[in-house]
Parts: C-alpha cells; structure tokens; sequence
C-alpha cells in the first residue's frame, strides 16, 4: 500500500516518547517561504544505530540540526531522553558537517579534541594530565594519536572527520548524532569510523546518522528513516527500508534500476 | 635621557600607548579569528557621534558622560548592524558601511550645528586623538613613581586605559574557553550549550569598551589598527591559538614604545625640528610589522586544508 | 529658501556644488552597485582611507615645485596613486597570506590613515602658510568652491559612469559567479582590479565634496537601497544610480538652504533616509513585507498541521496551532473538531496522499518539486489528474472522526 507509507512504520504512542532517546513531534523547520522539514515525528529507539536518509535537500541536516536546537525551527517540539533539550545537553554529542568549520584555525588536533571535555571543564577548569589522557584515548580509538600535534587544517579530509568523532567520544554522551560522517571521506576512515559507531552501539549508545549512500545503510545500521520534506517511513531496516518506502521519498529522482539493485540487495 | 625629562614627559603616553594597544589588541584577535575585524572600524566610525550627544546632553567636556555616549554609540551601532543585515538580508560588510557612515555623519553634523567654538571638542583630536599631549607634569624624576603627591596628578587617561586593560583582560581569561569553541565551531559550541549569541555580543561590547577607553589617546581611526595588525602579524608567526595572543600583545607594545619614540624622536633625528603624530606612527609601525610577518613569518600563508579554496 | 536650493536659486557656488554632489551621488551609486554585488561593499573603505598620503605626498611635491599646493588636480592625482597602492596590498594580503579580506581592508585603512595622519603633522610643521584646508578632504568643503574644481568633478564622474556602463557586462558576470565567469574565460582578476580602480575613481572626485570618510556611504547605502527594489542587476544598477543621484541633489540643496549644514553629511543623512523607507517598506524584500508574509506563512503552516493531526486523531501540542484553529472556527473550545474543522481536516490528509502519489512517480517529477506541506493539490495538477491520482490511492479513505 504505496498510499500508506507516511503513515506506517513503527506505531507511536505517547508513552515510548519518555524512554526515547530523542522523540520529535510536529517539527517544521523553514528556510524563507518554503519548509525544509514540515510536520515530522520522529521516535529514535534507544541502543540502535538509525540511519536518516533521503534524496538532497530533503531536509535531512536540517532535521538534525534542529533537534539539536541549531536551528529554530517554526513549530514542533523536541525532547532528549524524556526531557527538554536545554536540560539533557551533556548527554548528547553532535559530529557536524565537515564543511562547517574554519580549516585555518590556530589549533592543533589535541586542543579540537579537548573541545569535548569543555562541559566537564566548566569556564576555569584547568587541564590536567587525565583529561589529556581522556583526549589522547578518543583520539587513539579512531586511529589518530600519531597526529595530536598537528593543525587541524594539515590533515586529509578523512582525519579531519575521524578528529571531529574523537571530540564527540571524548563527550561520553549518550545520544550521538553525526551528519555525513561518510560523505568524501577515503575508504579507511569509513571503515574506522564504523568500528567507531557500532562499539558505541555495544557499549548500550544510541547513534543517528544522516547517510546518503543507500548501498551501505543495510550494511552498517539497524534502523531508518527516511524523509523527503515529510517522513516517509521509520522502522527497522527490514520493515522501512524497502522499494516502496524509496520509491515514495526519492520519487522520480532514484532511476528505477537502482532500485531494482537494492531491493534486490535486500533480498 | 635622562628621567627628570622623561618620567613627566614620555613616561605617561608611552604608557598609556600600550596600554591602549594591548587592550585592543586581545579582543582584535576573536574578531580577526572570526572575520569580524571589521567591528573594529564600524565600532570606532561611531565614537564621534557618542561624544557629540554626550556634550549636547551634559553641555559640558566632562570624561564620563563622554565615554558613556561613545559607549552608548558603539552599542547601538552594533544592535543597528545586527539589525539591518537580518532584517534587510544584507551582508555584514554592507550592513555596517551604511550604519557607521550614517551614524559618523549625524555626529559631524550635529557637531557642526552645537557651538563648540569655545571648548575643546573638534573632529581631528576625535580622529586622531593627541597621545603626547597626555603628560605628567608633577612628575619630577623617578622617584614620583613612589610619590603619592606626584601620582595624584597623572593624566586620568592613565589610570581609566589601565583599568580597561584590566577588564578586558579579565574577559577573556574568563570565557577562554567558550570563546575559543565558539570561534572555531559555533555549531558545536551552541550543542555544549555556549550562548553564542551572547558571547559574541559580549565580545564586541568589550571591543567597543576598549575602543572608547583608547580613543582617547590614540583617536578613533587608528585604534582600527590596533585592533587588526598585532593579531593580523600575530596569526602569521604560530599555529596555535595561545602563541598569537602572546604574540599579538608582543606587536602591540612593539608597535606603540617604536611608534612613539620615532614619532616624537625621528624627525630630530633626520634634523627637522618638530615631532609628528604620534598615535599616526603607531599605527604606521604597526602595518610595517604586519608587512614584516605577511612577507617572512612561518605560518604567513593558509594551511592546507583540503576542503578550501 | 529651501525652494530656491532646489530650484538652483541660490548663486553659483551653491549651483556648482549641486550639480557635482549630483553627478558624483549617480556615479558613485552605479559604481557601488557592482562592489555590493560581488559582497565586497567595505573594500571601498580601505580605497577611501588609503587616499590620505596621498593628498598630503601630493602636496609637499606641489610646495617643494614651488606652488601653493593647492591645485585640486594634483592632490586627486596623488591621492589616486596613494589609493591604488593600498588597494594592490590589500589585495596581496588576501592572495598570498592567511589573512581574510576583512582583516586585510582593516588593516590597510588604518595604517594608511595613521600614514597621512603623521605626514599631515608633518605639513602643519613645514612652516607653509597655509595648510591648504587639507583637512578639508577628510569631512570634505564645499564652501570655496571653484569653477574648476567642479569642472574637474563633473568631468570625472562623467567619465567614471561611461566605463561603468563599457565595462557592466563582465563586471556583472564576475560579480554573480566568478567560477563560471573564469570558466568562460574571464581574466576574473583583473576584472575585480578594473572595479577597484572605478570604485578609487569616485573616491577621488568625492573627496572635495563629502570627504574620505563618507565617501563610503555614497559607495554603500544607494546600492543596499536600490536592492529592495529589484531582483534584477541591470534594475540594481540603475536604481542605485537614481538614488545616489537625488540623495546628491536634496542633499546639496538643503546644505545651500542654511547655515551650519555641512554637504557631506547631509547628503549621507538624505541617503539613509532613502535606505531606511525601503527597509520598510519595500514591496518584497522590505521589513514590513516580510513580517506580514511570515504571520501568513506560519498561520499556514500552524492550521495544516494541526488538521493533518485531526485527520490522524493525533494528539496537538502547541498551543498556538490549538488557537489558529478554534479562532478558524476549526476546533471547538475543547478541542474536539467542528463539522468544517472534520471536513477540512479530511481533505488535508487526502491531498497528502495525493501529494505522495505524485511525489513517488516519475512523471510527475517537476510537479513533485513544488510539494511544501502547504500548497493546494489543485493548483498544480488538472481535475482529470486529481481523478487519476485518486484511482491509484483507491476509494475514498476513512477518515478517524
């Protein structure tokens, strides 16, 4: 039932929005005259890796970026853990687009990291030897202690991104959202960055990414949704991630073979 | 020479010239870091105007009022920007060229149409102040350092830059940290839970501060240099955040003891007779250090970012 | 009195100054059209601020040759040079250091300026009589005026407007797009230097007139003001131009119209008051406009979520979607939807999965494109497709009550 498809999905009810890690209800964000994001209900379930897909300029980020408060969004409200957002910050780590930061900072990859600790730092808090300890162990589990040293802006792509998810671990949050980790980054740091994601997962994380390479989603997370201005689905991969559910959010713009070979990767 | 002559006369300018530097030297480096160093010029375009209101309203030349109005106009010329670019969509830099011509003319035209023949308030000294005017004549010699008799007449330009400097200080230990996360990644900052907004508010208020307590001294243009070169020459020696503060405060004493010898020395030097501004060869030896570090300091050039154009 | 200003009633001096203050408002505000546009509005600032050496090297060279230095025609050539040597560094700095175009314009203005401060002490020292009012170019004097002074004006800023107007194509490209400009074969670099030389022209005819320091305001607020105007950059151009132009005329005629009205700040005031009326109240772009029109858009967007949540039974959270329905006559005071608030809400979930129908078919792609949550179905797709979009979802759907 094609017709059916923003509406189906795993079933809301009122009460799973206290245990969610971050429940989302009615949000409309708009650029100017034109939502990028109208009237959307998300419900993350909690210790699952949940993947946000949908075509370009479906609103992906910016349903990030407003469940995080980053942008104010025209309607809707956003809870983290059963409470408002102001009061869960601590709980919640954000890697944010690769794009968004001045590359030429005078900083090295060390102090990027430390960025993370700025909460339990507090205004004055000095650094002292086990935070840097803290910082060097996060930078150790994405394969990036050779580089502390280093100017954020001297690395690849790829380490820069792998330095960014180092920040959000050294956060020891709870809820982790990361937007495009993957996007140009070398087949190296996808491969350490998903180690990075599904030991966050075992450790009991809840983990939500805005993906944009269908062929791996089934691959790397257990859960979806997919928008395209509107939900359109949201469930385990198995039961929303199918051809319908990408024929609905990617309409005319995913060439019909490609969907044939996912839905046949899909079995 | 000898300190009969140069504790009443060098000692106190080339204090406050430091003082004066730093002070805005250290916010100068956010604003530079954050592309914003042009603050500095719409902040001090407005001083004029400030003190201008503050004497049609007291009608007299009187410090305070005269700093509150200049204080007053730095704000408000910054609510105005913040104003125009989001109400009207317009970029930043167009923002604050229409609010501090707009504002500077006002003050150029009420102070044209106020009669302050009479008193010393002219377009010139707010342009560019008069550092070497600033001395202490009870000072007879270095033991007036210890004097309190002596001390009670220093200019009170001395005391009100020290202070500032003070302040100022103070602000950025105390919000090191969410001032450095800010700059580098206001998105990020903003999901720890820094008021961004606030913050960066904060940061051009203390800017504005330090402009109106400088402006004084060094006038109101060539406290935009102050604001720029140091961090400017700064950002080209280090790549670390730390090491350009330093250094930009090491530019800044450089810039304003040099600039103040040469401008009050030089010219006898090369036989003329009479000295030449002061606060104009501060800012002159201030851009040619900037030009020294722009040609051979090590980090002169971007890093490479694989992302940047 | 002030009829006879505007008339150009009040003596020669007064007619010159506003036939200058007029040509110099029109070329300044075309020329400034294309710096707003490539968003590189404060350059001008650095250019103005860098003329000051010049006019005081320009006149120590006329005293040490012997004349008064008071020779309108040399100052604007050396303040021309001064001007252009700052705009080269700024330029470097940018290109070739870390440094950001506003740290860069920032620093090149106030050191230049400290310059000309320190060599302006130096003219006031050198024993030459006369200080020639050099002054006078930082706030600008229109008082003695002289028939030459204004030949020189009006002469260049006639010239100014005709290679703005030789040269608008490449500088529009350039300003829109400078990747494709370059693509096309563009010497892109050079293209911004020629800009940066008209933007040190008009700076340079301004300097009598409005001074260095305001000069920037006459580059700056007509383009901004022009803007709110138009979408279009030819429409920009000329806009800008009209009110550069009248900002120079009124405000020369009310400085003629009474003491103690300096022309440059009266005609940056008399800009800015152009500037503000359109922030206002603009059609499109202008405050008022945009305030109306996001009350109306949020109202939208409150009321169709609010029915798609009645349609669904869900339950409605925000208090203000609760009010734009009960005062729609959608809701009553408990809540509970009204028979026009059912039949609404009805509709709305109907057209959503209209919408989706036509959002998932290809053949429908540039029709799915215009899907925003709010637009009516019918606006963009005939009856006869509605009929057939209603045959793929299948009968009429139950709607929970």
């Amino acid at each position: 039932m094609l017709s059916l498809a923003a509406h189906q999905g795993v079933s809301i009810t009122e009460q799973n929005i206290e245990d969610s890690p971050l429940a989302i209800r009615g949000l409309t964000v708009s650029y100017g005259q034109k939502p990028a994001v109208f009237s959307v209900d998300m419900t993350v379930q909690p210790g699952a890796m949940t993947a946000i897909i949908g075509p370009n300029g479906a609103g992906k980020s910016t349903l990030l970026k407003a469940a995080l408060g980053i942008v104010k969004p025209l309607s809707g409200q956003v809870t983290v853990f059963g409470a408002p957002l102001e009061k869960q910050r601590a709980r919640i780590a954000y890697v944010p687009q690769r794009a968004s930061v001045d590359w030429d900072f005078p900083t090295r990859v060390i102090d990027v990291v430390l960025m993370g600790l700025s909460r339990q730092l507090g205004l004055l808090g000095r650094i002292r030897g086990r935070h840097m300890a803290r910082a060097m162990e996060c930078l150790n589990r994405v394969g990036m202690h050779d580089f502390a040293n280093r100017q954020i802006g001297q690395l690849s792509g790829g380490q820069q991104q792998r330095v960014f998810l180092a920040r959000a671990l050294a956060q020891d949050a709870d809820l982790y959202l990361l937007d495009e980790p993957f996007a140009g980054v070398d087949a190296a740091t996808e491969k350490a960055i998903i180690a990075v994601l599904k030991s966050l997962k075992q450790d009991g994380k809840t983990v939500v990414v805005v993906h944009h390479d269908l062929a791996t989603v089934t691959d790397y997370f257990d859960h979806v949704f997919l928008i395209n201005t509107r939900k359109v689905a949201e469930g385990p991969v198995a039961q929303a991630f199918t051809a319908e559910t990408l024929q609905s959010a990617y309409g005319g713009r995913l060439a019909t073979a490609q969907i044939d070979q996912i839905s046949r990767a899909l079995g | 020479m000898s300190g009969e002559e140069f504790v009443p006369l060098s000692l106190t300018p080339l204090l406050i010239g430091t003082f004066a530097a730093i002070a805005c030297a250290l916010p100068g480096n956010f604003l530079v870091l954050r592309k914003q160093a042009l603050i500095g010029d719409a902040i001090s375009h407005v001083v004029l105007p400030g003190i201008v209101v503050a004497f049609i309203l007291t009608g007299a030349i009187s410090t305070w009022p005269m700093m509150l109005g200049a204080a007053g106009a730095a704000i408000l010329a910054v609510i105005m920007i913040e104003a125009v670019r989001r109400l009207g969509q317009i970029e930043a830099g167009a923002a604050m060229g229409v609010v501090f011509t707009t504002m500077f003319a006002a003050g150029v035209l009420l102070l044209e149409q106020t009669d302050t023949s009479s008193v010393h308030l002219d377009v010139e000294h707010a342009l560019y102040g008069n550092l070497e005017s600033l001395i202490w004549l009870d000072a007879t010699g270095w033991p007036s350092v210890l004097d309190p008799v002596a001390l009670a007449g220093l200019p009170p330009e001395l005391p009100r830059i020290a202070l500032t400097l003070l302040g100022v200080s103070l602000f950025i230990w105390l919000f090191w940290r969410p001032l450095k996360i800010s700059t580098f990644d206001e998105g990020f900052a903003r999901t720890v839970g820094i008021r961004t907004g606030a913050l960066g508010m904060a940061l051009v208020i203390t800017a504005a501060i330090a402009a109106v307590a400088a402006f004084d001294a060094v006038g109101s243009i060539i406290v935009i240099a102050m604001f720029i070169c140091p961090p400017a020459a700064a950002r080209m020696m280090t790549n670390r955040l730390e090491t350009q503060i330093g250094w930009s405060v090491v530019f800044a004493i450089l810039s304003a003891v040099t600039g103040y010898i040469l401008a009050g020395y030089g010219p006898l030097w090369l036989g003329a007779a009479d000295a030449v501004s002061a606060a104009g060869m501060i800012a002159t030896m201030s851009g040619l250090i900037l030009a020294g570090a722009a040609i051979w300091g090590p980090c002169r050039t971007r890093a490479g970012a694989p992302n940047t154009a | 009195m002030l009829w006879d200003a505007l008339t150009l009633q009040l003596g020669y001096n007064a007619t010159l100054v506003a036939i200058g203050a007029t040509l110099l408002g029109i070329s300044a505000g075309v020329t400034g059209t294309f710096l707003f546009l490539r968003k590189r509005a404060l350059v001008s600032d650095a250019i103005s601020h860098a003329t000051l050496p010049g006019v005081c090297i320009g006149f120590m060279l006329l005293v040490a040759l012997g004349g008064d230095g008071r020779n309108l025609l040399g100052l604007l050539a050396g303040s021309a040079v001064s001007a252009w040597v700052g705009l080269l560094c700024m330029n470097w700095l940018t290109r070739h250091t870390r440094l950001a175009e506003d740290a860069a314009i920032g620093a090149v203005l106030s050191v230049f300026f400290g310059f000309g401060i320190v060599l302006l002490t130096v003219i006031q020292t050198m024993g030459v009589g006369r200080q020639a009012g050099l002054e006078g170019f930082l706030l600008g004097s229109t008082a003695g005026m002289l028939w030459t002074d204004a030949l020189i004006i009006a002469l260049g800023g006639a010239a100014t407007l005709l290679l703005v107007m030789i040269i608008r194509r490449p500088m529009t490209m350039v300003a829109f797009d400078p990747e494709y400009a370059a693509a096309q074969g563009l010497p892109v670099h050079r293209v911004d230097l020629a800009m940066m030389g008209l933007v040190m022209a008009v700076t340079v005819v301004g300097l009598k007139i409005v001074g260095l320091i305001l000069i920037v305001a006459l580059l700056i607020i007509p383009p901004v003001t022009a803007r709110f105007w138009s979408q279009r950059s030819e429409r920009v151009v000329l806009l800008a131009g009209l009110a550069g132009g009248l900002a120079g005329y009124l405000g020369a005629a009310l400085s003629a119209s009474a003491p103690n009205l300096p022309t440059g700040p009266i005609i940056v005031l008399v800009s800015f008051g152009f500037f503000a009326l359109s922030l206002l109240f603009a059609p499109v772009r202008g405050v008022l406009a945009a305030v109306l029109r996001h009350l109306r858009f949020q109202r939208r967007v409150h009321i169709r979520q609010g029915l798609l949540a009645l349609a669904q039974g869900q339950k409605i959270y925000e208090p203000l979607t609760l009010r734009l329905l009960r005062r729609s006559g959608l809701v009553r005071a408990d809540g509970v939807a009204t028979e026009t608030g059912k039949a609404r809400a009805a509709k709305a979930l109907r057209d959503e999965k209209r919408w989706e129908v036509v959002r998932s078919d290809q053949a429908h792609e540039a029709t799915a494109a215009l899907y925003d949550g709010l637009r009516d179905i019918e606006t963009v797709l005939t009856r006869d497709q509605i009929a057939e979009v209603d045959r793929q979802i299948g009968g009429p759907q139950e709607v929970p009550a």
